[in-house]
């Protein structure tokens, strides 16, 4: 199997997608680290976008690509207030750790 | 203008006293005493009036055709539930709105006199205005629902007028007692409602010809759930016991109840509703039995009693009985005939024992009376009327109509009613003869000299008393004790005869205001009996309601000498017992304390005394075990049931809250991780079920 022979298909993309969510997802369950969460966030979000790209591509559909444009605003937004949240924690607080932060204990 | 045009005006007849009960509410205060008074008095006349031109209008038209209905509006629309508010002018409601208007217009007249210098002067004629308009609703209602709300009305206003002077302890009571008992029997009126509307679709009186078809078993429920509805009002056994107690009220509020407007309703409801009982012939024979029964337990406890009132208040259940009797064995037009001579003959003995009382320092104690017909010339006359006509002598009303009821109950095979009826009748001669005797002949025991009591202790004196302005020994009388406990009116068997109140002046007769309503009353009862005299082509009555009753089999009298000497029978054992009576009080008591009738009687004194200690026993029963019962259904049904449940809800919820709490705990990467797995769990929800 030579390497002209690769023929990229759109499941690659997929498999990708698929890997990079689940590794985001992974790091937001196990890391404590505000940021290192919420880089995790933006992880997922990607793979999402990743996804959809792939399958405008596949169904020849530019809805896909479309609805790409609104998450990264949607993410550009989230990521602002998200950032001046982890801030404020950061002025009060002397780290930054999410297990820390649980006033709202029921 | 014809006559049904007219008719179509019956509703002139409510509005009246209606209108008179408003103005009196409203400007009342304003128009004081004795203007409230006659205002009150001139729109029950004005209705009584009115009721006359209805009389005939009515009378104008054929004999067959003496029904008329004036729907007013429709008053309930709901599907198959059409009640209309009308009324229902026929030969039966318009004799009861004529002598209830009547009797009520003289009764006004009387009480201006009798409640001058009252506090609440013009409430009392506002109460009372409203207690007539109720009554005629209740006879003039076309249909059950329109009855109810005037029998519904009657016995608002009976509590209102009983307890009329709330600050005594007792009046307070006697009213919630009277409210409470009739109580128990509206809710068989009640149901009995619901049955019939079930049955037979509609609440209408014309609707009740189809009550043959019914089928007996309902008929006779339907029958005795109105009946039970009857004997509250009508105070027949076992509800009886509120009327005796309903003399707390106003001496006027008793005439009013006795005579026109409250316990003829029951006597009214069960003839209006004949076809249910006609339907059903054992419900026939309980309202005959009941009646018949009540008449001679009454009758016995009347016998012994001290108190002024409470024997009328006994002759009255009594009497009630007659016409139950009556009813009972099919003799409708009997039964009216003796509503109508009962509301004369009663409404002058209540008349007269509240012009006795009025003159009397508000004493109603006969124990300490005696000799009065030298001071209360009048009173005495009007009251020895009425005795005659209630003890049945001839030619005097009463005589007539207990007559008719006994010979139809005789002629009708009901010998074992009879035979109650024709003992009652002695028994009436015997305590209405003791009462003439222990309060207008004899010996005179209501002086006292000196005036042996201090004030403090003298009779309590109720509200409207003594008129001719301050008199000696009489003004301190009127001073209300502290304790309103021990300030009843009333006399119960076995309390020692009441102080003197008189000191030494004398009784005396009342103003014209109110022997002439007395009089005119009296001479009612005198000549009441040529309403119906059982002979051909002048029972007038019989010939009147023959319309209302045509439905009925008449009971025939076998023969002319037949009927003369079952009418000799009656009078006879009548006036054996006003002989025994008479030989027993003819020189008056020897003592205060000592009743030849409670001596002679021994045991059975004591126990008519305390009406087979019926009230005593209710009241044990309801004060031990009910009380017992009811806290025990407070505690478990309710305290554990009810508040179980609703508080068990609460519980639920809480604990559900607290459970679900543990949920928040407050950290996001747990938050995320249960968004995960229900991503991961709706994802393979639709791979494996949906998918598929």
């Amino acid at each position: 199997m030579s390497l002209g022979a690769l023929i990229v298909t759109d499941s690659y993309y997929l498999v990708l997608a698929a890997v990079l969510f689940t590794i985001g997802a992974v790091g937001l369950l196990v890391r404590r680290n505000v940021i290192v969460m919420f880089m995790c966030v933006e992880l997922m979000l990607n793979a999402v976008n990743l996804t959809f790209v792939a399958f405008a591509h596949s169904m020849n559909d530019a809805a896909g690509q479309v609805i790409v444009f609104f998450t990264l605003v949607v993410a550009a937004a989230e990521v602002a207030i998200g950032l001046a949240i982890i801030v404020a924690i950061f002025r009060r607080r002397k780290g930054a750790t999410a297990d820390d932060v649980q006033a709202l204990k029921g | 203008m014809t006559s049904r045009d007219l008719l179509d005006l019956v509703w002139i007849v409510p509005l009246m006293p209606i209108i008179g009960a408003a103005v009196l509410i409203v400007f009342g205060k304003r128009l004081g005493d004795p203007v409230a008074g006659w205002i009150g008095s001139a729109f029950v006349g004005l209705s009584f009036v009115w009721s006359v031109v209805m009389f005939a209008a009515l009378n104008d038209l054929p004999g067959d055709q003496r029904s008329h209905v004036k729907t007013i509006f429709t008053w309930i629309p709901a599907g198959g539930l059409q009640v209309k508010m009308g009324f229902l002018v026929d030969p039966l409601s318009v004799t009861f709105i004529l002598f209830v208007t009547g009797i009520a217009a003289l009764i006004h007249v009387f009480a201006i006199g009798y409640m001058k210098g009252d506090a609440r002067f013009s409430r009392f004629f506002a109460y009372t205005n409203l207690f007539v308009a109720a009554m005629v609703i209740l006879v003039l209602g076309s249909s059950f629902l329109v009855t109810f709300i005037g029998w519904e009305g009657v016995g608002l206003c009976s509590f209102l007028l009983i307890s009329f002077w709330f600050e005594r302890r007792s009046a307070a009571v006697a009213g919630k007692k009277a409210f409470v008992t009739t109580r128990v029997g509206d809710f068989g009126f009640m149901i009995a409602m619901f049955l019939i509307f079930e049955k037979l679709g509609s609440l209408d009186y014309s609707a009740m010809g189809k009550a043959g078809a019914i089928g007996s078993g309902t008929a006779t429920a339907i029958a005795l759930l109105l009946f039970l509805g009857a004997i509250g009002k009508s105070a027949q056994f076992p509800l009886h016991l509120w009327l005796p107690d309903a003399m707390e009220g106003p001496t006027p509020v008793s005439a009013l109840i006795h005579a026109a407007t409250m316990v003829t309703a029951g006597v009214f409801l069960v003839a209006r509703a004949h076809p249910f009982f006609e339907a059903s012939g054992d419900a026939m024979t309980v309202v005959a039995w009941i009646g018949g029964v009540t008449a001679l337990l009454a009758a016995t406890v009347g016998l012994v009693q001290p108190d002024i009132k409470r024997v009328l208040a006994y002759s009255t259940i009594s009497q009630l009985g007659y016409m139950f009797l009556a009813l009972g064995v099919g003799a409708y037009s009997a039964a009216i005939f003796h509503v109508v001579t009962h509301a004369f003959f009663k409404g002058t003995l209540f008349l007269g024992a509240g012009s006795v009382i009025h003159g009397n320092a508000d004493n109603q104690d006969m124990r300490i009376m005696g000799r009065l017909r030298r001071y209360l010339p009048y009173t005495s006359l009007a009251f020895v009327a009425a005795w005659l006509a209630i003890a049945g002598v001839p030619p005097f009303a009463g005589f007539w109509s207990k007559d008719e009821i006994l010979s139809k109950a005789f002629f009708d095979h009901d010998y074992g009613v009879y035979a109650l009826g024709l003992v009652a009748a002695l028994l009436t001669g015997f305590y209405m003869t003791r009462q003439v005797y222990l309060v207008f002949f004899g010996n005179a025991r209501f002086r006292a000299t000196p005036p042996e009591t201090p004030a403090s202790e003298a009779v309590p004196v109720v509200a409207g008393g003594s008129d001719d302005g301050p008199e000696p020994g009489v003004g301190a009388v009127h001073t209300e004790p502290a304790d309103f406990e021990s300030s009843e009116p009333t006399v119960s068997f076995g309390e020692p005869p009441r102080p003197l109140v008189l000191g030494d002046h004398l009784p005396h007769e009342s103003p014209p205001v109110m022997t002439v309503p007395l009089l005119l009353m009296g001479t009612l009862a005198v000549v009441g009996g040529i309403l119906s005299i059982p002979l051909k082509g002048i029972e007038f009555l019989s010939i009147w309601l023959e319309p209302v009753f045509r439905d009925v089999k008449a009971i025939e009298t076998p023969s002319f000498a037949e009927g003369v000497l079952l009418s000799a029978v009656s009078v006879a054992v009548g006036l054996v017992g006003i002989g025994i009576a008479i030989s027993w009080y003819r020189r008056g008591i020897p003592a205060a304390d000592r009743d030849p009738a409670v001596e002679r009687l021994g045991v059975l004194g004591r126990l008519f005394g305390h009406a087979y200690y019926y009230d005593e026993s209710i009241a044990k029963l309801v004060s031990g075990p009910g009380r017992r019962l009811a806290e025990w259904v407070s505690a478990i049904f309710d305290g554990r049931v009810v508040d179980g449940a609703v508080n068990g809800i609460g519980e639920l919820v809480r604990a559900t809250g607290i459970g679900l709490r543990k949920v928040q705990t407050g950290l996001v990467r747990s938050y995320a991780l249960w968004i995960a797995v229900g991503a991961a769990g709706l994802l393979l929800y639709l791979v494996v079920w949906v998918g598929r």
